[in-house]
């Protein structure tokens, strides 16, 4: 398997960096997936009484935790694995993730076939999501360093994968069900099989085009800045020293609180577009609603991240904490006045800057702690995803339910939630603001880096400080 | 498999290819969510 090595993934001259968004896009496209995971709900519930749910038969909210298992396992497996990713190569963590991915689907699909929910919690959820994990991150550092030019471009294209992975996910999953389903059988234990392998494959074409570039490789025409920002580095952190410094934990929760307050709509804005405007909206309107958002969510990854490339990462995520604010404020106004058009407006912007929240992030955390173990930093940033996945649903859901107890009208029973979703973000823009420069002290030696690159194996230990 | 990229390079049709195996699918499915989106304006 040393075809995995990371010394066997270095570019020769004539390669072109071209090349590898296509590869993390393979690998990004695929565990995509997960955000179309609900569309295996509905035929989970009826897998013993096939039209209809019989005893016996799982129900939704058992079945919600699969997605939930992931997601959380996902920030927490980049977070374990982060270091493993940066040192052992692209090649090898995309490898990896794939196997993981394809034998989560696998497992998931025996679990199906014996009817066990806790074999699926374990193939899709921990198995997955650790493919989930190491395949998030995989790629990100690679593209940073193929890219020094418009790093936030560049992982911008990559997270957009992630984005856009529902797309091709959920009309495949349903086509394919549609293929194996009988009058007797639901058809999902070979859907997941069919997609395992078929995502099998199309990871592994990503881990075969990758490459890195070699140590002394830069882009034709570039110069790189010998200091071009006080908030752009040219020296690198060890990634356990990232963690001690108080730029990760203000980035940290950055990221947290624009993610808490775009997740929290993600999953209610069907039944909000009707809620909130009763006969206006039909369920076939806040599907396609939904459809829109999800458009916007991929878009806004790539926009917002390459727009950083030119506004600074700090300026980009200001934008997203002032206009975010002034737009969860706004709709509350919509819903008095029947505005949908101004609705629909309001949360498709809201919903680009969540995804350009995660797109823009792995560029930000280049600039604060260099390159060198930015993949590994990241997946420690991620862990700030798995508790907005927790706190935005149950701060919308709550208050939701808690506001309509109390007998406020359905149509205006997300007003509060809108404020409070504003007020995370004006916390959020006090801590992008008392984001500076990381210390001195926390930089790596340069030679201890460089030789590091050059024996090209990296197996770091602490590293001396500076 | 360095070595060979060493002395080859890309050539244009890998990175025809490389984009169209990822661009084809993902084309697919935002024109198939753009049909479903404009059900919202009907």
């Amino acid at each position: 398997m040393s075809f995995l090595d990371r010394s066997h993934t270095i570019a020769g001259s004539g390669f072109s960096r071209w090349m590898v968004p296509p590869a993390a896009l393979c690998i990004h496209l695929c565990i995509g997936q997960a955000y179309a995971f609900s569309v295996f709900n509905l035929p989970l519930t009826k897998l013993i009484g096939v039209t209809k749910s019989a005893p016996g038969d799982w129900n939704l909210p058992e079945l919600g935790w699969i997605f939930s298992i992931a997601i959380f396992v996902l920030g927490f497996s980049a977070a374990i694995f982060g270091r493993w990713v940066e040192e052992g190569g692209p090649r090898r963590a995309m490898f990896t993730a794939a196997l993981c991915w394809a034998i989560g689907f696998f497992i998931s699909a025996f679990g199906v076939y014996i009817h066990n929910l806790w074999v699926i919690y374990f193939g899709y959820g921990l198995v997955g999501g650790c493919g989930l994990g190491i395949g998030y991150i995989s790629p990100v550092s690679t593209l940073i360093k193929w890219f020094p030019d418009r790093p936030g471009m560049a992982t911008g294209m990559a997270i957009m994968g992630f984005g856009g992975g529902a797309f091709i996910a959920s009309p495949l999953s349903v086509w394919l069900m549609s293929k194996f389903s009988t009058p007797t059988h639901v058809g999902v234990a070979e859907t997941f099989i069919v997609m395992g392998a078929i995502y099998f494959v199309f990871m592994i074409v990503g881990a075969f085009i990758v490459r890195i570039p070699a140590p002394d490789w830069k882009p034709a025409g570039y110069t790189p800045p010998v200091q071009a920002s006080k908030l752009i580095t040219t020296n690198d952190v060890f990634v356990y020293d990232a963690l001690k410094t108080p730029q990760f934990w203000l980035i940290w929760w950055v990221l947290c609180l624009n993610v808490t307050a775009g997740i929290g709509v993600i999953g209610q804005a069907s039944a909000m577009s009707q809620e909130m405007f009763p006969g206006k909206v039909t369920v076939v309107a806040a599907a396609g609603f939904v459809g829109l958002m999800s458009l916007f969510n991929m878009g806004g990854r790539f926009c917002w991240a390459s727009i950083s490339d030119y506004i600074g990462r700090k300026n980009t995520y200001f934008v997203f904490m002032v206009l975010g604010f002034v737009l969860y404020c706004t709709v509350p106004y919509t819903g008095k006045i029947g505005s949908v058009g101004g609705f629909v407006c309001c949360f498709l912007v809201i919903i680009s800057m969540y995804g350009g929240g995660f797109a823009t992030v792995p560029a930000y955390l280049k600039d604060m702690f260099g390159t060198r173990y930015v993949g590994a930093i990241h997946g420690w940033l991620i862990t700030a995803w798995s508790m907005a996945g927790i706190f935005g649903p149950v701060l919308v859901n709550y208050i939701r339910q808690y506001n309509i107890t109390h007998g406020v009208p359905k149509a205006d029973a997300y007003n509060v939630t809108m404020y409070i979703m504003a007020g995370l973000l004006v916390i959020g823009f006090i801590c992008n603001l008392l984001v500076k420069a990381v210390d001195r002290r926390f930089h790596m030696q340069p030679d201890r880096d460089s030789a590091l690159d050059s024996a090209g194996l990296a197996a770091a230990g602490k590293p001396a400080r500076a | 498999m360095a070595d060979t990229d060493r002395q080859t390079g890309t050539q244009a049709w890998q990175l025809v290819l490389a984009w169209a195996w990822v661009g084809i699918p993902l084309t697919l499915g935002v024109i198939q969510t753009l049909i479903n989106g404009m059900k919202l304006f009907q």
